[in-house]
C-alpha cells in the first residue's frame, strides 16, 4: 500500500464519525524506485490531506524532512516535489495493518494489499 | 482570404475498422471537415476503431467523378507532395472486394492524370497515397463497380495494433471475465483518460481496464471484493492450467506491458461500502460491474445471525459472508460513488447489462450530478446485450450524501427501487430462462421434422 492511497482511505466501520486518517501499523516496509514524474505529483498535491501524509511518512520513518506545511510555489520546486514523490509512490507498506482511529478495528495489509472488508455484523 | 480558406477547407477521410459496428456509423468511410491535420493525428494516436486517416483530395461515385474531383483539387495544396524531388507510392484499398494484383496496377495506372512529378518508391516513400473503393457492406452481393471511390494522402494509422499486442490471450493474468483489449481501449477513450490522470476501477478483477488506461499515461488503482483475484491466487481461467502461478496478478500485467510505474494500489474491498474519504479524487472511473452470469454479484453482509465466540471475536480464518448484491443497487451505488469522488469534468464509463425485450432509454440509471454522454449497445444474444454508458460529472453533490431523492435524477421518484432499472435485478433469471426457451424450441422442431 502506498501513502498516496493511504491518504485517501477512511474507516467505514458502522457508526464511526472520525475515521480519518487510518493509523498505519507496519511490520514490513519497502522503498521502490519509481520514475519521478513532477506533473503527476503536482496534480496530486491539491487532493492530499497534507498533515496526514506527513504523519504517515513520519510514522514509517520515511519523512525525510517533508515540511509540516505545504510550501508555496511548489510547482517549480523540484527538490520538494522529489520528496513528495518518494513519500507518495516509492514508500510501500508490504505487511501490517490499518487501524480505525475511533473503533480500533484493524484492516490487514498482506503482500502490499489492504483488505478493507468488514465482517457481516459490522455493516 | 484565399490562403486561410485553403487551410480550413481541407477534408479528411477516416477509414474505420469493420467491427464493433454498434459503436459507429454504418459506413467504414467517414469524411470530416473543420479539422486540422494536428487534430486528425491526435485522434489517430488514440483510436482503436479507425484504421487510417487521409487528407482527402478527391471523391466520387465513379472513377470519372473522382477524376473531375481530383482535377478540381487545388494544385497549390498538392504541390508540396508531388514535386520533382519527392518520392511516393500509391496503394489501392478495396472494401468488401478482393482485387487481383493486376487489377490494382490497372487502377493505379488509370490515375496518370494526377500531376506527380516525383519518383515512385515502394520501400520508403516520403508520401503515401491511397485509392479507396467502397463495394458496399453486403459480402453476398458484391457489385462489379464500386459504389464510391476516394483518393487521399495518407496521414496516420490508428492504434489497432494495440488490440493484438495487448490481447488477453497472451496476458499473464486473466480471469473469466477479463475485458478484451479492443473494448478496454475504447472505454479508456470514452473516459478521456490522459497522461497523469488518476483512474479507479471499483470492480477491477484482473485489471484489464487498468492496463489500457496505464498505456495512455494514467496512474491506476482498483478494488475488488474477491480476495483470490486481487491476490492472484486460486484456479486459473486458462484451459490447460489448473492453478494460477506465483507471478499472476494485476501488477504483473502492467509490468508485462512496461507500465508498472503507473500502478498505485489494488485492495480487497466491497464496492457497496466505499472506503474513500469525501473528496473529488479520481479523474475517471472505468469499470465492468458483475452481471450475475459468469461472476456472482455480492457484497458483505448476511441475513442470518452469525455465531461468534463469547468475547465477540471471530476465528482468524473467518471469511466475511456475502449476500446477493442487487443489480439495480450496483448501478445506483456506482453513480452515487462517482458523483462524490470524480473531479468535475471527470467521466464514469461502465457496462450496463440489458434484457433487450424490455429495454427503453428511461431505464439508463441517472444522477443529478452526472450527464449522460453516450450509450452504445453491444449485442450479446438475441435477448441480451450490454450497453457502454459514458457519463460526465457536471457538478458537485450537495452536502447531504444520504439523500437519494435529491441526488437521483428521477423526478418524483425518491426511492431508487422505483427506478425502471429495478426490473433488471431479474436479469440473471431472464438471461437463463431465455436460453432454456430457445433450446426447448429447438428440441420441438427436431421432433416435428421427425429426426
Amino acid at each position: 500500500m502506498k501513502l498516496l492511497t493511504h491518504n485517501m482511505l477512511t474507516s467505514h466501520v458502522k457508526g464511526v464519525t472520525k475515521g480519518y486518517p487510518l493509523l498505519i501499523k507496519a511490520t514490513e516496509v519497502k522503498v521502490n524506485d519509481v520514475d519521478f514524474n513532477p506533473q503527476f505529483v503536482c496534480r496530486m498535491i491539491p487532493k492530499l490531506e497534507w498533515s496526514a501524509l506527513v504523519e504517515a511518512a513520519d510514522l514509517l520513518g520515511h519523512r525525510q524532512d517533508l515540511p509540516s506545511e505545504l510550501v508555496p510555489d511548489y510547482e517549480k520546486n523540484e527538490d520538494f516535489l522529489k520528496k513528495v514523490h518518494r513519500a507518495l509512490l516509492e514508500v510501500e507498506v508490504i505487511e501490517g495493518c490499518l487501524q480505525c482511529p475511533e473503533s480500533g478495528r484493524e484492516f490487514p495489509i498482506s503482500r502490499g494489499i489492504p483488505n478493507m472488508l468488514l465482517n457481516e455484523d459490522e455493516v | 482570404m484565399a490562403s486561410s480558406c485553403s487551410r480550413t477547407c481541407l477534408q479528411y477521410l477516416l477509414h474505420l475498422a469493420h467491427d464493433n459496428l454498434d459503436f459507429r456509423l454504418p459506413s467504414p468511410f467517414w469524411c470530416l471537415n473543420s479539422l486540422t491535420e494536428e487534430d486528425v493525428r491526435s485522434v489517430m494516436a488514440r483510436s482503436v476503431c479507425a484504421k487510417s486517416a487521409f487528407e482527402l483530395w478527391g471523391r466520387g461515385r465513379t472513377h470519372s467523378e473522382l477524376r473531375t474531383s481530383l482535377l478540381n483539387y487545388s494544385p497549390e495544396k498538392m504541390s508540396p507532395y508531388v514535386h520533382k524531388e519527392s518520392t511516393y507510392r500509391i496503394n489501392v484499398y478495396t472494401f468488401n472486394k478482393t482485387l487481383l494484383f493486376a487489377d490494382r496496377i490497372k487502377k493505379i495506372d488509370a490515375l496518370e492524370y494526377l500531376p506527380f512529378e516525383g519518383t515512385v518508391s515502394l520501400k520508403s516513400p516520403q508520401h503515401i497515397f491511397c485509392l479507396l473503393e467502397d463495394y458496399g457492406t453486403d459480402p453476398n452481393n458484391i457489385p462489379e463497380h464500386p459504389n464510391y471511390v476516394y483518393f487521399g494522402r495518407w496521414i496516420a494509422d490508428g492504434q489497432r495494433e494495440l488490440i493484438r499486442s495487448h490481447s488477453v490471450k497472451s496476458r499473464h493474468f486473466i480471469g473469466n471475465t477479463s475485458m478484451d483489449a479492443g473494448l478496454s481501449f475504447i472505454m479508456t477513450n470514452h473516459a478521456k483518460v490522459k497522461e497523469n490522470d488518476l483512474v479507479f476501477d471499483p470492480f477491477v478483477g484482473t485489471g484489464s481496464l487498468l492496463v489500457a488506461c496505464s498505456h495512455f499515461g494514467a496512474y491506476v488503482c482498483g478494488t475488488d471484493i474477491d480476495y483470490n483475484t486481487i491476490h492472484g491466487k486460486g484456479r486459473s481461467s486458462r484451459k490447460n492450467q489448473k492453478w494460477r502461478g506465483p507471478d499472476e496478478n494485476i501488477r504483473a500485467n502492467l509490468r508485462q506491458y512496461g507500465t508498472q510505474k503507473m500502478y498505485v494500489d489494488v485492495m480487497v474491498s466491497d464496492a457497496s461500502k466505499p472506503v474513500w474519504r469525501n473528496a473529488a479524487l479520481f479523474d475517471a472511473i472505468i469499470t465492468d460491474p458483475p452481471y450475475g452470469i459468469r461472476e456472482s454479484t455480492r457484497k458483505t453482509g448476511s441475513h442470518k445471525d452469525i455465531a461468534k465466540a463469547p468475547d465477540g471475536s471471530y476465528a482468524d480464518s473467518h471469511v466475511p459472508v456475502s449476500q446477493a448484491y442487487n443489480l439495480s443497487d450496483i448501478f445506483a451505488d456506482l453513480l452515487h460513488f462517482s458523483a462524490q469522488h470524480l473531479v468535475v469534468g471527470g467521466r464514469l464509463v461502465y457496462w450496463l447489462p440489458v434484457y433487450r425485450p424490455e429495454y427503453c432509454e428511461e431505464m439508463i440509471p441517472h444522477h443529478a450530478c452526472l450527464q449522460l454522454v453516450s450509450n452504445c449497445e453491444q449485442t450479446l444474444s438475441s435477448h441480451t446485450s450490454r450497453r457502454l454508458i459514458t457519463m460526465e460529472k457536471i457538478k458537485e453533490p450537495k452536502e447531504n450524501r444520504a439523500s437519494y431523492s435529491e441526488l437521483d435524477g428521477l423526478a418524483g421518484a425518491p426511492d431508487p427501487r422505483c427506478s425502471p432499472y429495478h426490473g433488471h435485478n431479474a436479469f440473471r433469471e431472464k438471461y437463463f430462462s431465455g436460453l432454456n426457451k430457445r433450446s426447448s424450441k429447438e428440441d420441438t422442431r427436431a421432433d416435428v421434422d421427425g429426426k
